[in-house]
């Protein structure tokens, strides 16, 4: 069982990963926590779900990659749309108000997505019955599980590429290390923490849209996916890629073992080890000060 | 002392006091329970605006010691019936609240900035987590209800929970109110309050000229972590009923925002910001089903062209229409 357990670990710190990956470029790159992450994720869900449940008809991997670029799309371009009307004017404002316009954003994507696609829930399992289950030394174990784990393991190397090897990738660092020096080497600021926040936005889509087959997509989705991430981010190190990686795993696993032996002990765990890293390494496992 | 009395704030004060002991007269009962829910939640926003105006950090998790305070009173209830006096609950609100906020602000005033806002979130969510995890002592997601109290004594038996709190309780809430605002009003002019704005200013000539910055930042936290114990200790009777949602961190997003919507530059904003935003969420409430996009909506609108809140809002167009003198 032992076995069964570190897979579910596994297949829960694939999820997070995908979900902080996108809190963690945007806290990297531009400083700012945004607290409707989760509701990006959310859009993702409602999207995906819709997409899925509109392509009954058609064969399952169409429906799937249909839903996964439609719901990834949505996000990105609802993170376009709000870092060029909202965020931009908050690199320059107190903390206080960057919270606050992200909490408020988070209120407003909340109920466009009522508004939008009704308040009901919206099931989609059709993939994840598809997909069937394999057996594992003696254990049947769904199918859809491991491809969230890879698509989660493609999604963390492809940003690994981008982030070590492209010239954008090398910017978007360079940014995170010392922003003035960056512009001032002439280094296009705009068009770039563009990029990065849409990028952040569309990887909460493509965790949402991947939960849904498994899970509903209901109103609130967003809100324990956005504090889990803030958990994993925290662990990790504000805007680490490692630290993300590192940090969804560990919570990924004490969540499935806690969650199978001491059940009533699993939240307040995370929140426990989250605030013991916070009081002994603030900057995280793998930040920098 | 005299020169305190007889200054434009204190008359503005002694006005706003007649008028909150006069408004049973003509509010309508709902909107007078509305206005207790709201003046407790103001003394939290005082106790926020400490930390945010005056010693310049901002917590995101004050909801945490607004819980602590709140389940102070409704364990007391659920363990010590017998002791379950007003008297009792609202020491036994102001003790947790400030042990609570002993502890977690020990931690928390190591740090400033972003990090002291991302540990105060993260405490309180454990706070958050222990109290709907731990169902056999605290009644988990179900909350604990609270009851009426005896007050020094006094029992209110046969009262209706209605009468009792548009009759008697309106006006407990408004001393408290009152004394607690005056309270603070004392600690931020106090000595004490000019160097924790001089921690705030300058953390380093703080300390170069003799302030031990991180313990003033921490008596401070305690200040206002018992204010919100307070505030929570008195809002649970309003509410008579009692739930691990207030100290989830929306609940603390909420007591920023209120304390913005007032204005925080300005001591009386947070409170103006709390009963505001008691009845701008009714109100949306009662109009439409999305009303969380009329406050959301409202809250980005304040952050981009009214940063300094209703009061500061307020304030700056005064000083506009003022006619300027020629010099």
């Amino acid at each position: 069982m032992v076995l069964i357990y570190t897979l579910n670990g596994l297949y829960f710190s694939a999820f997070l990963f995908l979900t902080s990956l996108g809190l963690s470029i945007i806290l990297g790159v531009m400083g700012i926590l945004n607290l409707a992450h989760g509701s990006l994720y959310a859009i993702g869900g409602f999207v995906g779900a819709y997409l899925i449940g509109m392509m009954a008809q058609s064969p399952m991997p169409v429906t799937l990659i249909v839903a996964v670029l439609g719901a990834v799309t949505a996000s990105g371009a609802v993170g376009f749309v709000l870092e060029t009307t909202l965020i931009k004017h908050m690199y320059r404002r107190a903390l206080e108000y960057q919270l606050l316009i992200t909490f408020g954003i988070l209120m407003l994507i909340e109920d466009s997505i009522k508004l939008v696609f009704g308040g009901e829930s919206r099931y989609a399992s059709a993939p994840f019955d598809a997909m069937g289950s394999i057996d594992i030394m003696g254990h049947t174990y769904s199918t859809y599980f491991l491809f969230v784990m890879a698509a989660a393991l493609f999604a963390g190397l492809l940003i690994w590429w981008v982030m070590a090897k492209t010239r954008l990738g090398i910017m978007l660092r360079a940014i995170e290390m010392d922003r003035e020096m960056a512009q001032a080497m002439g280094i296009p600021m705009r068009s770039l923490t563009i990029a990065a926040f849409v990028m952040g936005s569309a990887f909460a889509g493509l965790a949402g849209v991947l939960v849904v087959p498994t899970t509903p997509a209901v109103m609130g989705m967003g809100m324990d996916p956005l504090i889990m991430a803030f958990i994993v981010v925290v662990i990790g190190g504000l805007g680490s890629l490692r630290g993300a990686l590192l940090g969804s795993i560990i919570v990924g696993l004490t969540r499935s073992f806690t969650v199978t032996y001491f059940a009533e002990l699993e939240m307040p765990l995370l929140f426990l080890i989250a605030v013991v890293i916070l009081i002994i390494r603030p900057e995280g496992l793998f930040g920098q000060k | 002392m005299m020169k305190y009395l007889f200054t434009p704030r204190a008359a503005t004060y002694g006005v706003a006091l007649l008028v909150l002991l006069f408004l049973p007269q003509f509010l309508s009962p709902y909107h007078l329970m509305l206005m207790e829910s709201g003046l407790s939640l103001a003394i939290m926003a005082l106790g926020l605006n400490l930390l945010l105006r005056y010693t310049g950090v901002l917590s995101f998790g004050h909801g945490a010691y607004f819980a602590a305070g709140a389940y102070a009173v409704g364990l007391l209830h659920m363990y010590l019936p017998d002791q379950f006096t007003f008297e009792n609950a609202i020491l036994a609100a102001i003790l947790v609240s400030a042990a609570v906020s002993a502890l977690f602000g020990f931690v928390c005033v190591r740090h400033t900035r972003i990090f002291f806002s991302i540990l105060t979130l993260a405490l309180a969510m454990l706070l958050f987590a222990v109290l709907e995890k731990a169902y056999h002592y605290t009644g988990g997601s179900d909350g604990i209800r609270v009851p009426i109290p005896t007050f020094f004594g006094y029992e209110f038996e046969g009262m209706r929970r209605f009468q009792f709190l548009i009759g008697p309780y309106y006006y407990v809430v408004v001393g408290i109110f009152a004394a607690a605002t005056v309270t603070m009003l004392a600690v931020v002019n106090s000595p004490f309050g000019k160097a924790l704005q001089g921690t705030r200013d300058n953390e380093l000539r703080a300390e170069m000229i003799g302030i031990r910055v991180k313990r003033y930042r921490w008596y401070a936290f305690v200040i206002s972590g018992t204010f919100s114990g307070l505030s929570g200790g008195v809002w649970s009777f309003v509410n008579g009923h009692i739930t691990p949602e207030i100290s989830n961190w929306v609940f603390s997003g909420e007591i920023v925002y209120m304390v913005l919507l007032g204005g925080f530059m300005i001591f009386e904003g947070p409170i103006i910001g709390a009963l505001l935003f008691t009845y701008l969420r009714l109100y949306a409430v009662a109009m439409t089903e999305y009303w969380m996009l009329i406050i959301g909506a409202t809250l980005i609108f304040l952050v981009l062209a009214l940063p300094g809140g209703v009061t500061g809002g307020l304030y700056s167009l005064f000083s506009r229409l003022k006619p300027k003198r020629v010099s």
